[in-house]
């Protein structure tokens, strides 16, 4: 446990310096967001109506390249390469970084999304299911964002690369974080899809942090 | 028990036994393949009686419904052979992941391919977001990561590895995908799409069927045989035992030009 | 003498290319193991096989006579590696980075600034590694040796960009961890000037 609080510590000091790290994918989201109503036209029902998958979308893209650069650093530097060999830091070592990388790029999301609400027209019980789908479903999309970076770690090809193996593995995601806002904006109940993103997050709590350990050691190995 | 159960592969998972075993299976697979091929498709094309609905075009079933089966099969045979790959150490086994997944990716591409032009006439549109062409359209994209990851990375081995442990990350996130999927369909399905009532099908039709599903397994295993084959050269080049195979070849092609 | 570390018949191949063939040795406590070769020659993956990161294409590492895959978490616990690249993150402090090690490696860390001090390093403990010269960066790397109780030392390059006096040091330092029964394995290009009571050589040729 210390240990981990050190890892933890490592990590956040990390984002202190590298304030680029999670600053440019929130602004990226709020980019992307803002193209919509250009692109389609800004009519209220519109929007209203495309909403839920446009926030999901956004949202993954923003999040996965915000993983991009997650293990480079560490891997160039030599840092993956000797905890891999010491063994025992590398489980907490990978924990941390998960968590640390939702605490960057998850958070911020449900902090602007009354942005969001305000910008794509959403009601206050829209609101309140994006922030629940927001809070169940950015935890996976960082398990699995990490997951992708750790498998394309010490590849010649980055980003474009990870989103092409990682984008597939999105998709339950997507279907169920949309289905549950367009449920509530059409006065349906929703408990149901919300339970499947549970379900999803425990799930992926339980493999993937032992998948990118493995990852992390082929990429060394 | 495990371990003494499986003892007699042990043999196999060293590169020459395996290239040798591969080239006897590869004659009798591919002449087979090729037979039940024709035989399946012939017979199901020109002789199996139209059906009374779709006329003709339903014969498109005798490619569309094994190359569809056997994109799966061939997905769920690449994660077996990398879980087993990983998990014991055995090269051959990663091996065979690469040498399956472009093959799987054709299977899953001609589904596709055939499942849109079966559309056309049917639903009057080449593509319509249904269930199942969706997750073979997912199921593509999978492949192609897979391939893509593999090919990544300067050092072979390595790529190989990683590409593994990606196609059983896939392999358990399929059934999940597969269940959103339907999920989502059943949610968003459009009026104009009707579905096929599952109709009991006439054996003067499955036979061919069967036999169609079973020439594409064959072609399947042979092809994975010939292809694992050339990776196995690959990636034993420097060994004394490829030195020896490739002279001895040299030598027998300059004797068949004298 | 009891041996800790040997290598039996001992094969690498890297991208199709054999780096070294039937390799051969054994090293007991208090002994050094200093390999040397030409750039290319393999000696940082032979490095990396003996620190269980990679797996030999022939042959076996053996650790207290058991071979390595056996017993991959005992090994490393008794292991310290320091690779090629530093493993210090340039965006953290010295101090950061020492904290980071020794958390990993559950070492208590008594006095951070008196070793960083004695390393030469008093009043850099507080900026970013990269703003330090590639000696004081290396000097950060190498200062885990003074908190590890691991008695496996396995050091790629230990001294480049190390200035003479500090080599000193660290040579100093390493006659106290085999006085006290530990193994070191090394590469370097310099050549070792401390008295080792028990020095094995070992040259690795470029080969095609």
């Amino acid at each position: 446990m210390v240990m981990w609080r050190a890892l933890v510590q490592r990590e956040l000091q990390l984002l202190g310096r590298q304030k680029a790290d999670w600053l440019n994918p929130l602004v990226f989201f709020l980019l992307v967001l803002s193209l919509f109503p250009l692109g389609i036209g800004p009519e209220p029902g519109m929007l209203k109506q495309i909403a839920p998958g446009l926030v999901w979308i956004a949202a993954l893209l923003s999040v996965l390249l915000s993983a991009e650069r997650l293990f480079k650093d560490d891997y160039r530097f030599g840092v993956i390469e000797q905890l891999v060999a010491g063994r025992q830091g590398l489980f907490s070592y990978v924990t941390a970084k998960i968590c640390c990388h939702w605490l960057s790029t998850g958070v911020p999301l449900v902090l602007v999304s009354p942005l969001i609400a305000v910008l794509l027209g959403l009601d206050w019980q829209s609101w309140q299911v994006l922030v629940v789908t927001l809070l169940l479903g950015t935890p996976v999309l960082s398990l699995l964002s990490v997951l992708g970076a750790a498998l394309t770690m010490a590849a010649d090809k980055g980003g474009i690369l990870q989103a092409l193996i990682i984008l597939p593995l999105y998709i339950p995601l997507l279907i169920f974080a949309s289905g549950a806002m367009e449920a509530a904006a059409t006065a349906l109940p929703y408990t149901g899809q919300l339970a499947v993103l549970l379900a999803f997050l425990l799930f992926a709590l339980a493999l993937v942090p032992l998948a990118v350990r493995q990852a992390l050691r082929m990429n060394v190995g | 028990m495990w371990g003494s159960m499986f003892r007699w592969l042990d043999p196999y998972a060293k590169p020459e036994t395996l290239y040798h075993l591969c080239g006897r299976l590869l004659p009798y697979l591919m002449v087979l393949a090729v037979f039940t091929l024709l035989l399946g498709n012939i017979w199901g094309l020109a002789f199996s009686p139209a059906d009374y609905q779709q006329g003709d075009s339903y014969r498109i079933i005798y490619i569309h419904v094994p190359s569809a089966i056997w994109s799966m099969g061939a997905y769920s045979s690449m994660a077996i052979a990398a879980f087993i790959g990983l998990v014991w150490q055995i090269r051959v086994a990663q091996w065979a992941v690469l040498a399956i997944a472009p093959i799987g990716a054709v299977y899953t591409a001609i589904a596709l391919f055939t499942g849109a032009a079966w559309g056309k006439p049917m639903w009057g549109t080449w593509w319509v977001w249904d269930a199942r062409l969706t997750s073979e359209l997912v199921l593509l994209f999978l492949y192609l990561g897979v391939i893509a990851l593999s090919g990544a990375f300067s050092e072979a081995a390595r790529g190989i590895k990683v590409a593994s442990l990606l196609a059983i990350v896939g392999v358990v996130n399929l059934p999940i995908i597969h269940f959103s999927v339907e999920w989502w369909n059943t949610l968003h399905q459009g009026a104009t799409i009707t579905k096929f009532a599952k109709p009991s099908i006439d054996p003067s039709m499955l036979w061919p069927l069967l036999i169609s599903i079973l020439g594409f397994a064959l072609l399947l295993a042979a092809l994975t045989c010939l292809r694992l084959r050339s990776q196995i050269l690959i990636f034993e080049q420097h060994r004394p035992w490829v030195r020896q195979l490739l002279d001895s070849k040299a030598d027998s092609t300059q004797k068949e030009q004298n | 003498m009891s041996i800790i570390l040997a290598a039996e018949a001992l094969s690498c191949v890297r991208q199709d290319r054999v780096l070294f063939e039937n390799l051969n040795f054994q090293l007991s406590a208090g002994q050094v193991l200093y390999i040397q070769g030409k750039n290319g020659a393999g000696k940082s993956s032979l490095l990396r096989l003996l620190a269980g990161l990679t797996l030999p294409e022939d042959g076996q590492i053996l650790f207290h006579g058991k071979p390595l895959f056996a017993q991959p978490e005992l090994y490393a616990e008794q292991l310290l590696f320091i690779g090629h690249q530093s493993g210090i993150h340039p965006q953290l402090t010295a101090l950061q980075n020492l904290a980071f090690w020794s958390a990993l490696t559950d070492q208590q860390l008594a006095d951070p600034y008196q070793l960083l001090g004695s390393l030469g390093l008093a009043g850099l403990e507080d900026i970013p590694c990269f703003m330090l010269s590639a000696g004081q960066q290396r000097r950060v790397s190498l200062a885990r040796l003074w908190f590890t109780n691991k008695p496996v030392w396995i050091l790629d390059e230990p001294f480049t960009s190390l200035d003479q006096q500090l080599i000193a040091r660290l040579e100093q330092h390493f006659l106290q961890h085999l006085a006290a029964g530990g193994v070191i394995v090394l590469t370097s290009h310099q050549s070792l000037s401390a008295a080792y009571p028990e020095l094995k050589s070992l040259e690795l040729e470029y080969r095609w």
